[in-house]
């Protein structure tokens, strides 16, 4: 038995696109393979380690659990469109910044979906304490960097973001 | 074995009504899919039976939380984002507001349902202590009419319940009638973030004139499914809160507990962490009472 294919619009990274896909089809695979975003990875695919990571209508989740079909009419975010002036030559965003000057990125596969687990948490909170950056992260994993550079890139973009940083929770 | 979007059908009617219409044309054809967060996974590891498949996300009818007279109602739908920032869900039900942080990454509240919790019916679900402990009723829909049961009735066996194959899970009912209770929650797992239950307990108490008059105990991973300590919570109540009632509510969960052996623990650990969790419980509870 075979699916009927849809017709699925969504908007990416500001542009309005239009996939012909079977409904099933995993969120990533459609970014990656009819999009040509390969920004966001395939890790686990299964939740669990958060290198698909991208932003739908204002909320971070997983690609690779996301049928296409449920992204009918979202916005949605990939690491693509963080910096949108890039292309243009613009700067990058504070994050990517942070990470390059910080020591984020080692291997860098898990990096994409570091980049958008943290912007989804400055959005929400501009000036996050390092439980609460560690929390942000917590479906994030990192085998190269041990993590404590990651954070620090996340602590100094949030640092560099506002005029005051709020003291540690504890 | 990757799994093959082609093998399956999904639709997306966009309304309860649309929804529960075709589960009833064709009662157990169809499964449905809110979140994804289970579903996906057994998808993309070519694990997922179910051929034909609807979607329930981000339906309006489904996607609430009400705070009525004498109850919170939260849909089906609500995701566990949803849960974390309400206000009223914040201050009357603290245990279900944490618990709903438990529950995987923030990439995964975001997209979880509350009734995807439910229905799948995972002995550690994260959710179901705090249902338990705060007495929740839930309400089942279908072109029928619906019908609103205890949830502590509505697990059956290892991932069964309640439900008819035309019926969804609408709401979750939690009686606004806990704010003098006193609450206690905790989960053990392998580490802090992500992890699945190896045993998680929430409790609620009600201590007047210095005795327990009444008390839940809601406990994940103890048995087949998210269950009351029920003859636990019997020696207890009634009682006031001393050395021989701490030991006697030990002896309790040591005998009443029923869980097994498997890849994330052993039985006989489950058992002696969920005897020390009731004991931190009521220990707690011989404190006085913390003034916010």
């Amino acid at each position: 038995m075979s699916s009927r294919w849809a017709s699925i619009r969504f908007t990416v990274n500001g542009q309005s696109r239009t996939v012909h896909a079977p409904p099933m089809k995993r969120l990533l695979d459609v970014l990656r393979e009819d999009l040509h975003l390969t920004g966001a990875k395939e890790g686990c695919g299964e939740g669990e380690c958060g290198s698909c990571s991208v932003r739908m209508n204002g909320e971070l989740v997983n690609s690779c659990l996301i049928p296409v079909l449920q992204a009918e009419g979202a916005q949605i975010q990939t690491v693509e469109g963080l910096a949108p002036a890039i292309d243009s030559g613009g700067a990058l965003h504070s994050l990517q910044e942070a990470f390059l000057q910080c020591g984020g990125a080692q291997c860098g596969i898990c990096t994409p979906g570091m980049l958008m687990a943290a912007a989804q948490l400055l959005e929400r909170n501009p000036h996050p304490s390092r439980e609460e950056i560690r929390e942000g992260l917590g479906g994030n994993l990192c085998r190269c960097t041990g993590f404590a550079r990651i954070f620090a890139s996340v602590l100094a973009a949030s640092t560099h973001a506002g005029s005051e940083k709020k003291p540690d929770a504890r | 074995m990757r799994g093959n979007p082609e093998a399956h059908e999904l639709i997306a009617p966009g309304s309860l009504a649309a929804v529960l219409h075709l589960l009833a044309s064709e009662p157990g054809a169809w499964t449905p899919i809110a979140g994804g967060t289970e579903l996906m996974v057994a998808h993309a590891a070519g694990r997922l039976t179910a051929r034909k498949l609807v979607s329930l996300w981000n339906i309006p009818d489904l996607r609430f939380i009400r705070v009525e007279a004498n109850s919170i109602a939260v849909g089906a739908g609500a995701t566990f984002i949803d849960l974390r920032r309400n206000a009223a869900v914040a201050a009357e039900l603290p245990l279900l507001a944490q618990a709903a942080g438990w529950i995987g990454s923030i990439a995964n509240q975001s997209r979880a349902t509350l009734g995807g919790n439910l229905v799948n019916g995972s002995p550690a679900a994260d959710s179901s202590p705090a249902l338990l402990a705060y007495d929740a009723r839930i309400e089942l829909v279908s072109i029928r009419g619906s019908r609103t049961v205890p949830y502590d009735k509505f697990h059956t066996g290892y991932k069964r319940n309640l439900l008819a194959p035309d019926e969804l899970l609408f709401a979750v009912h939690l009686p606004r009638r806990f704010a003098r209770h006193r609450g206690y929650l905790r989960k053990v797992g392998t580490r802090r973030a992500m992890a699945i239950a190896k045993v998680a307990l929430a409790a609620t108490a009600l201590i007047e004139n210095e005795t327990v008059a009444e008390i839940r105990l809601g406990a994940a991973s103890l048995a087949p499914f998210p269950t009351r300590l029920y003859r636990t919570e019997e020696s207890i109540l009634g009682n006031a809160i001393t050395e021989e009632t701490i030991c006697a509510a030990r002896t309790a969960v040591l005998a009443e507990a029923a869980p097994i052996d498997d890849i994330r623990s052993a039985a006989e650990f489950r058992r002696r962490v969920a005897a020390n969790l009731v004991e931190e419980f009521l220990r707690e509870l011989m404190k006085p009472e913390p003034r916010p």
